[in-house]
């Protein structure tokens, strides 16, 4: 049986640009066909914008990779059309174990607040959840979007100008010329495109190793459907281990190794198999999938936007994956970008409008690296009373709650807000903290629905308990109402949405996150809104 | 948010003193390692007001310089 990542996807057709008088020259490229990528292409064609995405492999993700995927990515896969096969497909958990040594010092339930759509976490392969992308992809091109995706296609020169970029992409018919008005470089943490341009990328690598494997255990239905890590366990004595359930059977093993190993040596089956037999017990019956050994790193590029090539995802900043915080931190970058570069294209919003995308996911960043590098402290501690107080914290959390918050087997991902924006307009003092301008739109559920579904794609006003019109022309962008009333609510959207206030009128960007509100509608005051959120003010 | 407390507050001071000490009886160098920073996390825990563990940490390091 072959397995989905070894089969190719979107293998290489030799493109009509390869056969053109002069270069073709396209609106937007997209470098790199991973999850940010594929996420980036669709949003932009959604946004009406034509986009080209050039790969040079031609499948999904080898080996699972990301398997952990948060709520706040999957609304924006929902809003990318996607989210429904993944959530079907992934598997839900909750519940949490954490082991010191030979003992369970607690157990944990995330108890997710209740009045969502979608759950805290789903685990999912990577493998998976780029095929459900390029499925979608698919999807829009039967709908006669202009969105291609070129397999076997790598861009081997950049050259960058005022007004754009020229490409040479080299496929298996020999290279061609492609230029483009926008780059968007999502060629993954080794980037060849920041390396082309000589750009930096700035930070800590651990010293440190781990083995990750992923099993197929057919017949081990009493594993149960939850995150158990152990610190220092008897089966790898000084270091870690995590195991979590993916869907099909596939169970996640990551074994910390230490700094002074050889890694080839290590990755040998003759290697792993004892290894694995030590965690699993010596019955286990399991095949190995994927097998790989990582070195992490906590880095980013100081600016995101270089004039025209624009970086997003692991090309821009890499974490360790403690936390979940790399597939799911890169969607929320192109979450960011899309409806930004959507605008400045149609000439409705200046260049500028994109500065303000290095300052949100800037700073998005530096949250997802300031997490990660915490949690992987406290997992691989670096000196002795890093060590000497990360074990007093697990032996006092087995008896007393109080430190249990300090346990950090990984913070799992959680949306960033965006204070202290350029973007952001307004506030209101007396409504709630968690949707504030710069925060993303918080679910509720709404007569006959969900509220996410009903946010997002442009500008809108969604308005409690107010009046408002139901449409608005800012300077050449719509904003549309979306009128709700506390009247028949159970008491979640009073709860999330207004606070004190009596009523609320909130401005809600195209990425589903709040850029100003207010108590009641005031024309001026949302123009004006509307103008700072699109970089016109 | 309160200030840390530096002037005198535990009644009977060489009694508690004395307890600290008593603690650590027959401890190897390890084992005393280990139940200080079980004690501190204990203490920090208890006083819980951010400030006045940001005081404490500093005013600890000082008071180690010569
Ligand atoms: C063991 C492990 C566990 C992880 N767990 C999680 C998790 O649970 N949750 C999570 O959110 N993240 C996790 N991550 C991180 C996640 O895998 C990455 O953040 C994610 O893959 C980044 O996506 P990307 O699209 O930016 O880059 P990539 O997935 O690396 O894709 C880059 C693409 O660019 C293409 N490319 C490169 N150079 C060129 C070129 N010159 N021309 C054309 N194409 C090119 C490559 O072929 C590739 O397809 C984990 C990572 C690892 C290693």
């Amino acid at each position: 049986m072959s397995r989905i990542f070894e089969t190719p996807l979107y293998p290489y057709a030799r493109s009509p640009d390869q056969d053109a008088k002069g270069p073709v020259r396209r609106p937007v490229a997209v470098v790199g066909a991973g999850p940010v990528g594929l996420a980036a292409a669709i949003d932009l064609v959604q946004h009406g914008v034509p986009v080209v995405v050039l790969d040079e492999n031609d499948k999904v993700s080898w080996g699972s990779r990301a398997i952990c995927f948060a709520k706040r990515p999957l609304e924006i896969l929902d809003r990318l059309g996607c989210g429904d096969p993944m959530v079907d497909k992934g598997v839900v958990w909750n519940q949490g174990k954490v082991f010191f040594r030979d003992r369970q010092v607690y157990a944990f339930d995330l108890l997710p607040e209740s009045g969502h759509k979608r759950p805290a976490f789903i685990n999912l392969q990577q493998y998976h959840f780029e095929k459900f992308l390029v499925d979608r992809v698919r999807a829009l091109q039967a709908e006669g979007r202009p969105i291609e995706l070129r397999g076997g296609s790598k861009v081997v020169v950049i050259r960058r100008q005022d007004d754009g970029v020229q490409l040479t992409v080299d496929t298996p018919d020999g290279p061609y010329r492609l230029d483009c008005d926008w780059l968007i470089a999502c060629d993954g943490a080794g980037s060849p495109i920041r390396t082309m341009l000589g750009l930096d990328f700035v930070g800590r690598i651990f010293e440190d190793n781990f083995l990750i494997a992923d099993v197929v255990m057919e017949d081990s239905p009493d594993f149960p459907v939850e995150r158990r890590f152990w610190f220092d366990p008897p089966f790898n004595p000084g270091q870690s281990a995590l195991l979590h359930k993916q869907p099909d059977h596939v169970w996640r093993i990551d074994l910390q190794l230490g700094w002074d190993i050889d890694k080839r040596e290590e990755a040998k089956p003759e290697k792993v198999i004892p290894r694995l037999k030590a965690f699993l017990g010596e019955d286990a019956k399991f095949e190995i999938e994927w097998i790989s050994i990582y070195t992490f790193q906590c880095r980013r590029m100081p600016k995101f936007r270089h004039g025209r090539v624009i970086f997003a995802g692991d090309a821009a900043h890499q974490v360790s994956p403690f936390g979940a915080r790399g597939a799911n931190s890169g969607l929320q970058d192109t979450d960011n970008l899309a409806w930004k570069l959507a605008l400045v294209l149609s000439g409705r919003a200046p260049d500028s409008l994109l500065d303000s995308y290095d300052a949100e996911r800037i700073h998005g960043a530096d949250e997802n690296i300031l997490n990660s590098t915490r949690s992987t402290d406290f997992i691989t501690p670096k000196s002795e009373a890093s060590r000497l107080f990360r074990d007093a914290v697990l032996d006092l959390s087995e008896h007393f709650p109080a430190f249990r918050p300090m346990v950090n087997s990984g913070r799992l991902s959680v949306p960033c807000t965006y204070d202290g924006s350029p973007l952001n307009g307004p506030d209101h003092p007396a409504m709630p903290a968690r949707t504030r301008p710069g925060a993303p739109a918080v679910d509720a559920p709404i007569p006959g629905g969900w509220l996410i579904d009903r946010l997002g794609g442009g500008f809108q006003l969604l308005t409690v308990d107010a009046d408002a019109p139901d449409r608005l022309d800012a300077d050449g962008i719509p904003v549309t109402r979306l009128a709700l009333s506390t009247a028949a609510d159970d008491g979640l959207l009073a709860e999330r949405w207004l606070g004190a206030a009596r009523s609320a009128v909130y401005l809600i960007r195209p990425d589903q996150h709040v850029a100003a509100r207010w108590e009641r509608y005031d024309e001026g005051e949302v123009l004006a809104a509307v103008a700072k959120a699109t970089g016109r003010a | 948010m309160a200030d840390l407390v530096t002037t005198p507050n535990i009644a009977g001071a060489d009694d508690f003193y004395a307890d600290l000490i008593a603690a650590h009886q027959g401890l190897t160098k390890a084992e005393s390692d280990a139940l200080n920073a079980r004690l501190i996390l204990i203490l920090a825990n208890h006083v819980g007001d951010r400030t006045a563990l940001a005081q404490a940490i500093v005013a600890a390091k000082n008071a180690g310089r010569n």
